[in-house]
């Protein structure tokens, strides 16, 4: 055992890269459900939004390229979800499940000619002195633009959500949507534009960790990120800035769990592995003392009958 | 301008007519995917509907269908009972996983005696197994007022790396030179759910499921309970002021689809999967949702909706074996299905009117 | 229902009957664990099922389903392509192994091909790959090219064909290099290319300078890249496109002259159950060009103990070996019989850590 191998601040700003497609797809899922909309979908959007990045960026040979593409892929699969929950007022649940069998199945469709080839390399960050300070530089300074772009959209959303009208009402359709439509506002269009926001932001999450985590496309390849980050919005208590801290603490303890093998820990891994659900399950079991945490509305279908 | 409203009463025609014209536009948007792969469209499409079901070797899949569509029907039946009653278990993989552990291994523990009880605790081992982990949930949810959607999606995760664990450690097989797996129960008389009659594909799990339709349709239209559990679903205040005990319903339905699940697991494992593997699960938990959805939570729709999926599975690896269709497009045949599905059950609901200028 | 029972095991005979009456075309089935766009395991699988269709062209069918879980499904497709009329079935993952012997039973003049496992029958060969012979190649390499003696290894799961790897590489590299150590991280999975880059990460923080996987994606091989002054391996694949650096050689999965070879004894009526171990020699393990990034004196080291494994002059478990807790294993000059390789659950001397269990 040498525990003296591990670096932290490496540890550091390696969790912040693991995390990162976590955050986003979370940050996105937090609008979604903020909103009142439950959707399960996220694994499917964010393969989707993988390959939509990966084949553009591909052939662009342009990163920023890719992430853009992959926003618009993952959007516009939510919107098929949109359909049919806001349109057809389909389960939320079934609808959810159904857009992940069927965006894994169109990804590695679409994926068919990219398995072996390289994306275009996306840069990192490098400000001169910044990036060289000790510690602080190699972890704040050190990244890849999107990690930051990451991070701006929680800080965008919570901003959002707290200061302006638009959050307001959002969180006025997610609370009671009937209310909410008694005051004049459109509820379907609001939640239609927050899936979307979801759908993009999954894309986003997808790409990075199909053009700067990896970097490579396979078939099935985000391997089960976007469950792990509808669970991350409920540990974060539908908070923004939480979301933040547990994606790195999601990350942090798979990278740690990695650190602790390499340094010669024996450490049952199954047992480290389920960890973050069990404490996922346990700040639910907390939270539920604060009623006010859940929007109220969640997962219910909204049909203005009058 | 297009207007929808809501019907009175659920539409019987539309109830019925629905699902077909889903098939329906299914095969014309699918069948332009195929064509869009270069396959000939009517061909794939026959493959996956027809060919199963009337094909020159039916005999063999028909009684396939029974064994894919068992374990989907057994466990949507039970979260079909919660979900009319607004309690939501999305983790039926997890108890799915949970009963076949112990379920196989209470079978494990007892090999290799040969007795006749020893199926028999299987089962229960097996039943206990789901039900205490759908449990969790519940009494969470009772205690605390956690939300039980989330709580069990978590435990799926942790049920998933318990199975990981267990086929590495405690269950492997001892004779199997360090690989992975459990013993086969398959080659263990006593543990094994052998097909009841050869060749028709019928073990206890498939009779269990056709139970369980049974029985939850009696259950629903013929006991207080299931009143209950419509009430509650479809009033909650009213079913508080008619006496319902939520806090009872809430244990009973997470824990009969528990326990459902768990059964689906131990019949699995102890008859066509035959051992305890890392990748032993494979998404019926979740495959039952939609299930319970498409059949529109009613023991004979699901029933019906179970031996539909297995149709697309079964007719899907067809078609990639015979035409070379790639898995992924069977995948994606099958995500439209349910879309269609979904979205047409609008008009079951609700009506669908091109208003003019009359609206008042 | 006696009527059921009778009428299936009739059609059951009537299937093996239009089976047995080959067409023509020999037709040949594949079945698959994962898609065969993964890049690795699956990938090579299929490399080797389309070598067989140019290899005999009009004279070969043959068909493939992928991403097909083991277990009851397994079977049924198994089934599927038996009744649709194969001769010859390539069953390519571990797990099928149960199947497989199910499904053989039922069909006794249809002849199976199981990948890795251990249980044969008198239509059902067993055939495997000893990727360690490529491990002690890479072994060499590494322990001549590292400078902070730590080599990085990302195993998959702790089992016998893992470990088996992780040794002969250990021995080789010590042999060259008394000074190393080897870092050994558990994924828990074949394939999640995410957690393999944060693995590969992890390993070159603490020290690493060169990474061996046991996992089948590109991943490590980006991480190794992107971190600067690290050497890897291809697995599985040759993966080239990260040659000359990172990627110094690989281990090719090469399954194209064993499939051919067994089409061929099925046409010729020559088919019969096996089980087969083959190495570099036979040209099953193959090993990817070595990179100019490898000094040239290393480069010949490294070839000559290739052709010396090849040729069979050489077994990379040859004594003197201890277990890791000091126990004797292999005396002077005595080479491992394939029954203790197979089943390989220990580390050799001087390996850190434990295997976790």
């Amino acid at each position: 055992m040498d525990l003296s191998a591990i670096n932290p601040v490496l540890l550091v700003a390696s969790l912040m890269v693991a995390a990162t497609p976590l955050l986003l797809a979370s940050i996105g899922e937090l609008v979604v459900e903020k909103s009142g909309v439950l959707n399960l979908g996220v694994e499917g959007m964010m393969i989707t939004g993988a390959i939509s990045g990966f084949a553009v960026a591909v052939e662009t040979g342009s990163p920023t390229l890719g992430f853009v593409a992959a926003a618009a892929g993952g959007a516009l699969l939510s919107l098929l979800f949109a359909l049919l929950t806001q349109v057809a007022l389909a389960n939320q649940v079934a609808s959810g499940l159904s857009l992940t069998l069927f965006g894994l199945g169109l990804s590695a469709l679409m994926g068919q000619g990219y398995v072996g080839v390289k994306p275009p390399p996306t840069p990192k960050l490098d400000i001169p002195v910044l990036t060289d300070l000790p510690v602080v530089g190699r972890i704040l300074f050190g990244h890849d633009l999107m990690l930051y772009v990451g991070v701006a959209i929680v800080a965008l959303v919570w901003a959002v959500l707290k200061f302006t009208r638009a959050g307001l009402i959002l969180r006025a359709v997610g609370e009671n949507h009937h209310a909410a439509h008694a005051l004049g506002y459109k509820v379907v269009r609001i939640r239609t534009l927050a899936i979307l926001f979801g759908g993009a932001c999954a894309g986003l999450g997808g790409a990075y960790i199909s053009l700067v985590r990896v970097p490579q496309w396979t078939e099935g390849m985000t391997a089960g990120v976007g469950w792990i980050a509808l669970a991350l919005v409920v540990f974060a208590s539908w908070k923004p800035w939480r979301v933040l801290l547990g994606a790195y603490l999601f990350g942090g303890i798979t990278v740690l769990q990695l650190n602790l093998q390499a340094a010669g820990v024996a450490i049952p891994v199954e047992y480290l592995a389920m960890s973050p659900y069990i404490v996922t399950i346990l700040v639910l079991v907390i939270l539920s003392a604060d009623k006010s945490s859940a929007p109220a509305s969640l997962g219910r279908t909204f049909h203005a009958s009058h | 301008m297009i207007v929808i409203e809501k019907r009175p009463q659920p539409s019987q025609l539309w109830s019925v007519a629905t699902p077909i014209v889903a098939v329906v536009a299914t095969m014309i948007v699918g069948g332009l995917l195929f064509a869009a792969l270069g396959k000939n469209p009517v061909e794939a499409i026959a493959t996956i509907f027809w060919e199963p079901l009337f094909g020159e070797y039916a005999f063999y899949y028909r009684p396939q269908l029974l064994v894919k569509g068992a374990p989907l029907v057994l466990i949507a039946i039970g979260l079909s009972l919660g979900f009319r009653a607004g309690i939501w278990n999305i983790g039926a993989e997890g108890q799915y996983i949970v009963g076949a552990l112990t379920g196989a291994g209470v079978g494990l523990a007892f090999y290799p005696l040969e007795a006749w009880y020893v199926f028999p605790l299987m089962v229960m081992a097996g039943a206990l197994g789901g039900w205490a982990w759908a449990m969790i949930p519940a009494i969470l949810k009772v205690r605390f007022g956690t939300n039980e959607i989330l709580v069990s999606l978590m435990l799926v995760y942790v049920a998933e790396q318990l199975l990981a664990s267990m086929s590495l450690g405690l269950l492997k097989n001892p004779e199997g030179f360090g690989f992975p797996g459990s013993r086969n129960l398959q080659s263990y008389p006593s543990g094994h759910n052998a097909e009841l009659i050869e060749g028709t594909g019928m073990h206890w799990g498939v009779v269990a499921a056709f139970v369980a339709v049974i029985f939850a349709y009696v259950l629903l239209n013929r006991h207080m309970l299931g009143y209950q559990i419509r009430l509650t679903g479809e009033a909650p205040r009213a079913a508080r002021f008619a006496g319902v005990r939520p806090a009872r319903l809430i244990l009973f339905c997470l824990g009969l689809s528990g326990a459902l699940a768990g059964l689906a697991g131990l019949f699995e494992v102890s008859g066509p999967s035959g051992q305890v593997s890392i990748d032993f699960n494979v998404g019926y938990g979740f495959t039952a949702i939609i299930v319970a959805f498409l059949g529109r939570l009613h023991p004979v729709g699901i029933l019906l909706a179970g031996g539909l999926m297995a149709l697309t599975y079964i007719g899907g690896e067809i078609a990639q074996g015979n035409l070379g269709l790639p898995a992924a497009a069977i995948q994606v045949f099958q995500g439209m299905l349910l879309f269609f599905l979904l979205a047409f059950d609008l008009l079951t609901n609700y009506r669908i009117r091109f208003a003019g200028k009359e609206v008042a | 229902m006696k009527f059921t029972k009778l009428l299936a095991t009739a059609a059951l005979g009537l299937g093996l009957a239009t089976a047995a009456v080959a067409q023509d075309k020999t037709k040949v089935g594949f079945v698959y664990v994962g898609p065969v766009g993964d890049g690795g395991w699956t990938y090579e699988h299929n490399e080797g099922r389309l070598a067989v269709e140019e290899h005999f062209g009009d004279k070969v069918e043959t068909v493939f389903v992928e991403s097909v879980p083991e277990g009851p499904d397994a079977e049924r497709v198994m089934t599927q392509m038996a009744l649709g009329g194969a001769d010859l079935i390539f069953t390519t993952s571990f797990g099928y192994m149960d199947p497989t012997i199910n499904v053989a039973k039922k069909f006794p003049d249809v002849k199976f091909e199981h990948a890795t496992g251990y249980k044969r029958a008198d239509n059902v060969s067993t055939y495997s790959a000893r990727f360690y012979e490529g491990r002690a190649v890479q072994g060499l390499i590494a322990g001549h090219m590292t400078e902070s003696n730590i080599v990085g290894y990302i195993g998959s799961y702790p089992i016998p064909e893992v470990i088996r790897g992780i040794n002969s590489a250990f021995i080789h590299a010590r042999k060259v290099n008394p000074d190393v150590q080897f870092k050994i991280v558990w994924a828990y999975t074949w394939f999640d290319p995410a957690k393999e880059a944060d693995a590969a990460n992890v390993l070159i923080e603490q020290g690493a300078d060169v990474i061996l996987q046991h996992t089948d994606s590109t991943a490590p091989q980006a991480a190794a890249q992107a971190a600067g002054d690290v050497i890897t391996f291809g697995q599985a694949s040759d993966m080239a496109e990260y040659a000359p650096k990172p990627r110094v050689s690989s281990i090719i999965d090469n399954w194209a002259p064993y499939y051919i070879d067994r089409v061929q004894a099925v046409m010729d009526g020559t088919w019969e159950s096996q089980d087969v171990w083959h190495g570099i020699g036979e040209g099953m393990v193959g090993i990817g060009e070595i990179t100019d990034a490898v000094p040239a004196d290393v480069k010949q080291a490294a070839l000559d103990l290739k052709d010396s494994i090849a040729s069979g002059e050489y077994h990379p478990f040859t004594g003197p070996i201890k277990k890791q807790d000091g126990s004797d294993w292999l005396a002077e000059g005595e080479t491992a019989d394939d029954g203790t390789l197979a089943g390989m659950n220990f580390y050799v001397e001087g390996i850190e850590g434990d295997i976790p269990q």
